[in-house]
């Protein structure tokens, strides 16, 4: 027989990511299948939807643009051991914020773009803050904390989208004004500009992680947070400016979405990405140009699916379950890079 | 006034429902020490699979029973990847709510905006019990509900009972709070690990299976709307306790309820006019929770109430 020892050495398992990938790919197939698809067609029809044609293209870097931000937001807080699963309300509360400067200020277009971004960072930062103190002061699990705040900040949006900030000049129905033309974030090769934001989010969380103090501090923290105060670092300082920033750079992702996009605020803006976004960035070990790549590949997905309810008439749920595989496989698969197989009767003979 | 107070306790009790049985799934696996956020997914599943089954063979039983399956069978997949596989138990739970929603959706497209026969309906829709229900005000609560209701209230008590009086139960808390000990005491740690986990899938399949046959009942996408989200936040609220999970499930299917019945009402305090918008009555439950969580966690000071060794994968060879 054999039994399971632990792994000396941590190699980076870029082929065995690979693979589960494609395993689980066949997997979510088979499943494809037997509801009564054929897999071939779906997955032919996913990649002609997502990367056949200059515009499809578009789209699909397009959709990756709040998974990467919202991962780099995330990835800040998952390193310092901070689950941050509330990248999703972050990154509403960063559009609500945005929405009220671009719907009211009267300053100059410079000046608002500004505020619109200062203002969707620090709602996105506040939002994660709450967790932070909460976690800092008291203890309380961030995980349930950061659950639940999602959810108040869907109400929120749609409570402003029904309610509050309903348009009077939408003939009754319910959404908000759209923001005025100079607010709207422009477009560069047919991609919003939001593209170029994550790019150097990109850069500045890789430096912050790997070359800051802040950075430092985040991954002893991460790794032991009795260590990191033994070593004098201030734990409280450091997880409430982690927070902020994590959170922030969700809510940034909020701003992109909602001025780049939707052009607007509405309840359906997040559409569970946080979730997705989340379970990438863990996937990939928090690596930010890991994350990039990764969410490019999800988007294929993404926008595949949505390509596929529209032309075939193929349910775009199709793509959360290959999702779901995917994320399945990869989590199972890191079992074989911690551990190995060890046959018991080479042992045996050796004793 | 006395009818519409009973029929909102109805009501109450009938909303309290899906997120009881869920919780209660929710308790099983974290008492063996497995963080479940897959709850939502687990309950998709049982949603579809008891949908389907019912709506094809039109018998109510082996709906039930195949919605339990159905969750069981997502729990089955958490379980390998978490326990066998030691995976993270936050993100596969996350990757389960994903892949759980998502195969519900994807093959329930067929059935989108179809009716569950009244056949089902009618054995497992609210049944009236003779006499009793006519008790003013609390005679609808109690006596004239489905029988997932009154399931879910037996499970909780047996679950009580089995958790502190019973030798297996204590085995299976030994387990979730120290996993290594339990092993020293002859406990298999990880077959205790996966029947718990499997039969709270089996649990949360059921709570979907409410929705989608007695409940709604007819298929819509993203049928649970959430709820086992709220569920993960109930199993701390009601302390990992099942007999006070009854009452705090109970306390959020009011919050729900009020939600339906308070909404656009107006109110004039202090000559101001208030109007309770849906929005924010929705809000309520999730708020609560937080509010709950920061006293527990105030109370406890650094001792935790939940099982310790919640969340953390069980390696032998790395004792």
């Amino acid at each position: 027989m054999f039994k399971i020892e632990k792994k000396s050495g941590n190699k980076h398992p870029v082929v065995l990511n690979i693979s589960s990938i494609v395993i689980a790919v066949i997997a979510a197939g088979v499943v494809i299948a037997l509801c009564g698809y054929n897999p071939v067609v779906v997955y032919r029809e996913m990649i002609a939807g997502s990367l056949g044609g200059a515009y499809y293209i578009q789209e699909t870097i397009q959709t990756a643009i709040p998974l990467i931000i919202m991962g780099l937001g995330v990835a800040v807080c998952f390193k310092m051991s901070f689950i941050n699963i509330g990248a999703e309300g972050q990154f509403c509360m960063g559009a609500v914020a945005a929405t009220y400067i671009a719907l009211n200020s009267n300053m100059s277009t410079p000046v608002n773009w500004f505020l619109m971004f200062l203002c969707a960072f620090l709602a996105g930062g506040a939002w994660c803050l709450i967790a932070g103190l909460l976690k800092a002061k008291w203890g309380v699990s961030e995980t349930l904390v950061t659950l639940m705040l999602n959810y108040v900040a869907l109400k929120l949006v749609s409570y402003l989208q029904n309610v509050l900030w309903k348009d009077p000049k939408a003939f009754g129905f319910p959404k908000i004004a759209n923001y005025p033309k100079e607010l709207q974030l422009p477009d560069i090769f047919g991609v919003n500009i939001g593209i170029i934001f994550a790019i150097i989010l990109m850069v500045f969380v890789s430096f912050l992680l790997n070359n800051t103090k802040l950075g430092f501090e985040i991954s002893i923290m991460g790794q032991n947070s009795k260590t990191a105060r033994y070593a004098g670092i201030n734990t409280a300082k450091v997880l409430i400016l982690a927070s902020i920033i994590g959170g922030g750079i969700s809510g940034i992702a909020g701003v992109i979405q909602a001025s780049g996009v939707q052009h607007t605020l509405n309840e359906n803006i997040s559409g569970g990405m946080g979730f997705t976004a989340i379970a990438i960035a863990y996937m990939v070990k928090m690596r930010p140009r890991n994350i990039l790549i990764a969410s490019l590949l999800f988007s294929i997905l993404i926008q595949g699916g949505n390509y596929m309810q529209i032309s075939m008439q193929i349910p775009a749920a199709t793509a959360d379950v290959v999702q779901g595989i995917i994320l399945l496989f990869v989590l199972g698969s890191e079992f074989f890079t911690k551990y190995k197989f060890v046959s018991t009767k080479n042992n045996k003979e050796v004793a | 006034m006395m009818d519409a107070l009973s029929l909102f306790l109805q009501i109450t009790v009938q909303l309290g429902t899906p997120f009881l049985l869920a919780a209660l799934g929710g308790m099983l696996c974290e008492k063996v020490g497995n963080l479940n956020l897959g709850i939502d997914g687990m309950m998709m599943m049982g949603a579809y699979f008891g949908f389907a089954c019912g709506f094809t063979t039109e018998n109510p039983f082996l709906a039930v029973i195949v919605g339990a399956i159905g969750g069981a069978g997502g729990a089955l997949i958490y379980a390998v990847i978490t326990i066998t596989l030691k995976g993270n138990q936050t993100v596969t739970g996350f990757a389960m709510a994903i892949f759980g929603a998502g195969i519900a959706n994807f093959m329930g497209q067929r059935f989108s905006g179809q009716i569950m026969s009244t056949t089902v309906t009618s054995v497992l829709g609210p049944v009236e019990i003779p006499g009793l229900c006519k008790i003013p005000v609390l005679g609808k609560m109690i006596f004239s509900q489905s029988v997932f209701v009154y399931i879910s209230i037996i499970a909780a008590v047996v679950l009580f009972i089995y958790f502190k009086k019973t030798r297996f139960g204590l085995a299976a808390r030994m387990v979730g709070e120290n996993p290594a000990t339990a092993d020293a005491n002859g406990i298999n740690v990880d077959l205790y690990k996966y029947v718990h986990v499997l039969i709270g899938g089996a649990f949360c399949g059921l709570g979907g299976a409410y929705l989608s046959l007695v409940y709604v009942p007819y298929w819509q996408t993203n049928i649970t709307a959430g709820m086992g989200w709220i569920a993960v936040a109930l199993v701390i609220f009601s302390a990992w306790n099942p007999v006070r999970a009854i009452f705090s499930c109970y306390l959020f299917g009011l919050l729900k309820a009020s939600a339906i019945k308070f909404q656009g009402t107006s109110f004039n305090i202090f000559g101001f006019e208030f109007t309770i918008a849906s929005q924010i009555m929705d809000m309520l439950p999730y708020l609560l929770t937080i509010v709950v969580l920061v006293i527990t966690a105030i109370v406890a000071k650094n001792r935790s109430v939940g099982p310790a060794g919640l969340g953390q994968a069980y390696f032998r060879e790395d004792r």
